[in-house]
């Protein structure tokens, strides 16, 4: 029976016969009998007072039923929207927490800001009338971009923070890493922006509110990565609604990314107004409200610098680094630029000591918080763009100064907090320059060169940290939430088997890689297990899926629980082959008695638990259905190591990737052909902020300029190359399956190794992203003249 | 998108007495800008005069002197159209170099050029090659046809049938993309015809223009380098989020370059 082991096949994905053939049912599929139609009105202007909003026109056009404004909501009790972690600043004060209306009170603060909402019969009705909506704006100077917030004179976003400062926070020994700075032989400097991104999921933002009279219970449909965490934040928090009364189902979702994380004021204003109106309210964004009111991401102001002795050994690191939260707090907003992003700037390397001081602004524009990667691609770019340049500085080849400074003794403590359990950094650069035929650049450029193209080459070995945890840790560090995951499995009386997972799967292919855990170590085929997940009535909780946590935290959980089925098992198998429940063993589907031929298998101990009429009733109780919770010990530390090689035409300044090489270390892989998948989309979009994706705002207006497709760029598939990957694999210590997770990864590590590889190919220290033909182009120019 | 009436014309004729009728009535060719900016809200005429069934409007013939393209022929009927790839090769690059496939099964080349978007493909194609724009009232030489940003010689009511190409001795075109629309952020036709070397420039600037200095140039020697060193002002030029003036100015060179290069083969 070894061929039910299913770790490490290529097992294709059981949801896309679901996907492929349009029997996907995301949130906008679901149609209530007597839906209503939300659309909201949102604002124009980036900063204005609102000094009155007449709705008298608009609730007496055709088909409206109900117009909201942020004073109804303020009259009916309704809360602001919580922040799930509290930053403690530099003195001991916690952050600056504004109230987060779920329609605007007196100002509205960023364009798309919601302003109220129109309730209609059919969508067109509502979309006609929100434009009757009128509202009287005072319009009022704004500021959008991060390095203008704190400046004098700047506009408060917010009366209780006139300076825009959330927070100022620091990690990391100051007076030592000043004085390591003083002793250094060499200190690299670079200054550069972290591009802000918009994440363009393919499927909108979607939410249904329907309330039931007959008990007295809400239904919310909608597009999230947590429906649990979204529950609990609207009952508690914002509604004040008892949560047993409240289902959320986060049906299909078309991609997150980490936009679909947050509870948004949309989701809550369905629900509440399906009781006034005691029918089901629908709203779901269009292209262009996605642009401008999901939440964003990156948008970070650094200087960075790393000192190292005569033999390019770190010394220290020091960054400074002002974080654009935009508008309002979103949901985890505030640990995303801190706890996710500081704590990883010892990246591979052994820096012993690192301080980094970061300075958290409102602005207005839409609210900033995690976004593929979350802190951890800023750190990467940070660490990897120093390192490469500092190389180039010392004339130390690059691929040597890592090698120089890798962490080669596990477990690590680093100087920003965390301890890493296992990696093997030399294996994955080995492997992709290897894979990348590093040896034959040289003669690749002298090739290029004779078409009059510029060659580069640029690596980036990164490291992230996934599944965050233990959960009491996170909560001394301000996390307002635990970070354990919860699963179920119900082995069905036949054998079969459903498990019940608090992860959520929006893309990821879960349904697929769980099944092969379970069927695997159950000893069963991968078609006998159903995976459910995503409805607050059927999980018993769930944190959701983020931070490339699912497998390694929410797959544990699900191992757990199919180890208590075994568990149970043994006690059946020992009653029914009359052994000692010690001389039983499991393995391969069987229930053995060790050392005889006395064997039962798993279906048969299913069928006996359900029936259990040669049972232990005494000792036992009936069924097999198992629950549990694992809040890990650490967090995963994936790692890997890119190789980018770029040619630059010097004519127009644009740049084709010629080759990408991906060498990932995810500790044990479940599915090869699902993680090569994450790989490909997260390089992909790390390629995409690097070379094509940037938000932009205008400076004097507030307006967001990049709000469609047409100029916002998105990368495409003729953008990317054809991919080179491979993975090496050094298990996670700490969780039964060996797993880190690998959702993340790419976009993690791409963006700095492509710059890396553009700098490289131009000469110059520094190419702002995105790294546009024209940025290019001036690079070159500025290079000439100098 | 707000309501609108709807009316599917028969025949130019049809077409042209519907839109006369409605001063708010838009003509509807492949809709693959008129459909968005509706969508968006940007747009709303009152009624929409859909000439997608107008057979006469449709088809590609050539004489061996003169290519002529009906107004609703679809951008990728171009593309693969024996007629053009023999006759002008150059415009089937051009066809093909026009948004996604999506957007060339629809769109159409009466529809372009008659909304002449700054960045659009065909009107460099048309002034590049002096095509003549032939309407349900009139013939219009190119060089007369593209009045300025969004505006052309077209009446009120007047809907062009076909565009007649001159067949060229030689003509290339290379476009340097928007990454996010694939729009022109510059693109240069360059013919050189029986009548003389032509240069449009199209994506630069508010309208497609011609470059007399570099025709000049091309007239008394046919060869990239002719074009190399000469640099049209910045001054008027398009500058926005994704190109300076400065960096459009340079582009119209590398790319005249690249076109006669393209045209020599």
């Amino acid at each position: 029976m070894g061929s039910l082991n299913f770790i490490g096949a290529s097992v294709k994905r059981k949801e896309d016969y679901r996907f492929l053939t349009g029997g996907g049912q995301y949130t906008d599929d679901v149609a209530p009998e007597r839906a209503t139609y939300a659309v909201f009105v949102r604002s124009p202007h980036a900063h204005a007072r609102i000094r009155k909003v007449d709705t008298a026109k608009a609730a007496k056009a055709a088909g409206v039923l109900a117009v909201y404004t942020g004073e109804d909501v303020a009259k009916a009790g309704i809360n602001g929207l919580p922040c799930g972690w509290l930053i403690t600043d530099v003195n001991g004060q916690p952050m600056k927490e504004p109230p987060y209306p779920v329609l605007a009170q007196g100002k509205a603060r960023y364009v798309g800001d919601r302003v109220a909402v129109v309730i209609a019969e059919t969508y067109n009705q509502a979309k006609d009338a929100a434009e009757q909506v009128e509202v009287d704006y005072e319009v009022l100077p704004a500021v959008t971009d991060t390095a203008s917030a704190r400046k004098k004179g700047a506009p408060a976003v917010h009366d209780i923070a006139p300076d825009n400062t959330c927070y100022v926070w620091a990690l990391g020994d100051k007076a030592k890493v000043d004085e390591a700075f003083k002793a250094a032989a060499h200190v690299t400097k670079l200054e550069f922006v972290n591009n802000r991104l918009i994440p363009n999921a393919i499927e909108p933002r979607s939410a249904i509110g329907a309330y039931s009279r007959a008990d007295d219970s809400y239904t919310l449909y909608v597009a999230s990565q947590n429906p649990h965490v979204e529950r609990l934040l609207m009952t508690a928090f914002v509604l004040g609604l008892p949560e047993h009364k409240v289902r959320v189902v986060a049906p299909d979702v078309g991609g997150g990314f980490g936009s679909k994380i947050y509870l948004y004021g949309e989701d809550v204003v369905v629900t509440w107004a399906s009781k006034q109106l005691n029918r089901p309210v629908k709203w779901t964004a269009e292209r262009v409200e996605s642009f401008m009111s999901d939440a964003h991401g990156r948008d970070h102001v650094t200087t960075a610098e790393l000192a190292l002795d005569k033999d390019g050994k770190f010394l220290a690191m020091r960054v400074h680094t002002t974080a654009n939260l935009g508008a309002y707090l979103s949901t985890f907003a505030s640990c995303i630029p801190t706890i996710l992003y500081a704590t990883l700037l010892a990246g591979q390397y052994t820096t012993p000591q690192i301080y980094c001081e970061v300075t958290a602004v409102f602005t207005n524009t839409a609210p900033v918080d995690a976004y593929r990667g979350a802190g951890r691609p800023e750190a990467t770019y940070v660490v990897e763009r120093l390192v490469e340049t500092a190389a180039r500085e010392t004339k130390i080849d690059p691929a040597e100064i890592r090698r120089r400074n890798f962490i080669r003794s596990f477990p690590y403590q680093t100087p920003v907090a965390l301890l890493y359990d296992t990696g093997n950094y030399e294996a994955t650069l080995d492997a992709a320059m290897k894979l990348g035929d590093v040896a034959g650049f040289a003669k690749r450029k002298e090739e290029a060169a004779k078409r009059g193209r510029l060659r580069g080459l640029g690596y980036s070995c990164y490291i992230e940290a996934c599944g965050i945890a233990p959960s009491n840790v996170a909560g001394a560090l301000g996390a307002r939430a635990g970070l354990f995951e919860a699963g179920e499995v119900r082995v069905h009386p036949t054998g079969k088997v459903t498990v019940f997972t608090g992860s959520h799967s929006h893309g990821q292919g879960h349904e697929t890689t769980f099944a092969q855990v379970v069927a695997s170590r159950l000893g069963i085929p991968v078609e006998d297990v159903d995976i459910v997940h995503g409805d607050t009535s059927k999980i018993l909780f769930g944190m959701g899926t983020y931070g490339s946590r699912s497998l390694a935290v929410g797959g544990t959980a699900i191992v757990k629980a199919v180890d208590k089925v075994i568990a149970k098992g043994k006690k059946i198998a020992a009653h029914l082959m009359e052994a000692a429940e010690a001389d039983v063993e499991f393995a391969d589907g069987v229930f053995k008695v060790s050392g005889t031929d006395k064997q039962v298998p798993f279906a048969q101990i299913a069928l006996t638990a359900y029936v259990p009429h040669n049972y232990p009733l005494d000792k036992l109780e009936p069924g097999l259905n198992e629950n549990a919770f694992y809040d890990p010990t650490n967090f995963t530390f994936p790692a890997g190591s890119y190789v980018c090689e770029v040619e630059v035409d010097p004519d127009t300044g644009k740049t084709t990737i010629e080759s990408f090489v991906a060498v990932d270390d995810f500790g044990k892989v479940i599915n090869p052909m699902i993680v090569a998948g994450q790989v490909h989309g997260g390089l992909t979009q790390g390629i995409g902020q690097a070379l094509l994706e940037g938000c932009r705002y205008d400076p004097e207006t507030g307006q967001l300029v990049t709000g469609t497709m047409s100029d916002y760029c998105l990368p495409r598939a003729g953008d990317v190359p054809s991919f080179k990957l491979d993975t090496r694999e050094t298990p996670c210590t700490h969780n039964p399956l060996g797993v880190k997770g690998c959702g993340e990864a790419g976009a993690i590590g791409a963006p700095a190794a492509l710059m890396n590889a553009i700098t490289d190919a131009v000469g110059v220290r520094d190419v702002p992203m995105p790294a546009t033909a024209e940025t290019v182009w001036r690079a070159l120019a500025s290079k000439k003249a100098a | 998108m707000y309501a609108f009436n709807y009316q599917k014309a028969k025949s130019v004729a049809d077409a042209a007495a519907a839109l006369a009728k409605n001063p708010d009535a838009k003509a509807l060719a492949g809709g693959q800008s008129l459909i968005a900016a509706m969508k968006l809200r940007l747009a709303a005429p009152a009624a929409v005069v859909d000439l997608g069934g107008v057979a006469e409007l449709r088809g590609i013939k050539s004489d061996g002197k003169n290519l002529v393209v009906g107004a609703m022929t679809r951008h990728s009927e171009v593309v693969f159209s024996d007629d053009v790839r023999k006759a002008i090769p150059a415009l089937a690059h051009l066809a093909g170099e026009i948004g996604d496939r999506m957007v060339r099964n629809m769109g159409t080349l009466g529809g372009s050029i008659a909304h002449n978007d700054p960045a659009a493909d065909y009107p460099a194609a048309v002034l590049g090659l002096g095509a003549t724009v032939e309407t349900n009232k009139r013939k219009i030489a190119a060089d007369d046809f593209f009045k300025g940003l969004y505006e052309t010689a077209l009446e009120p009511g007047e809907l062009i049938t076909s565009v007649s190409f001159p067949v060229p001795k030689r003509a290339g075109y290379v476009k340097f993309k928007q990454p996010a629309s694939r729009f022109a952020l510059v693109g240069v036709f360059v013919a050189d015809t029986g009548s003389g070397v032509r240069v449009a420039v199209t994506g630069a600037g508010p309208c497609v223009f011609r470059v007399p200095e570099m025709e000049k140039a091309l007239a008394s020697k046919f060869a990239p380098e002719s074009v190399a060193n000469i640099r049209i002002p910045d001054k008027g030029l398009n500058s926005d989020i994704h190109a300076s003036a400065e960096y459009r100015a340079h582009l119209v060179t590398v790319m005249a370059k690249r076109a006669v290069q393209a045209a020599l083969g």
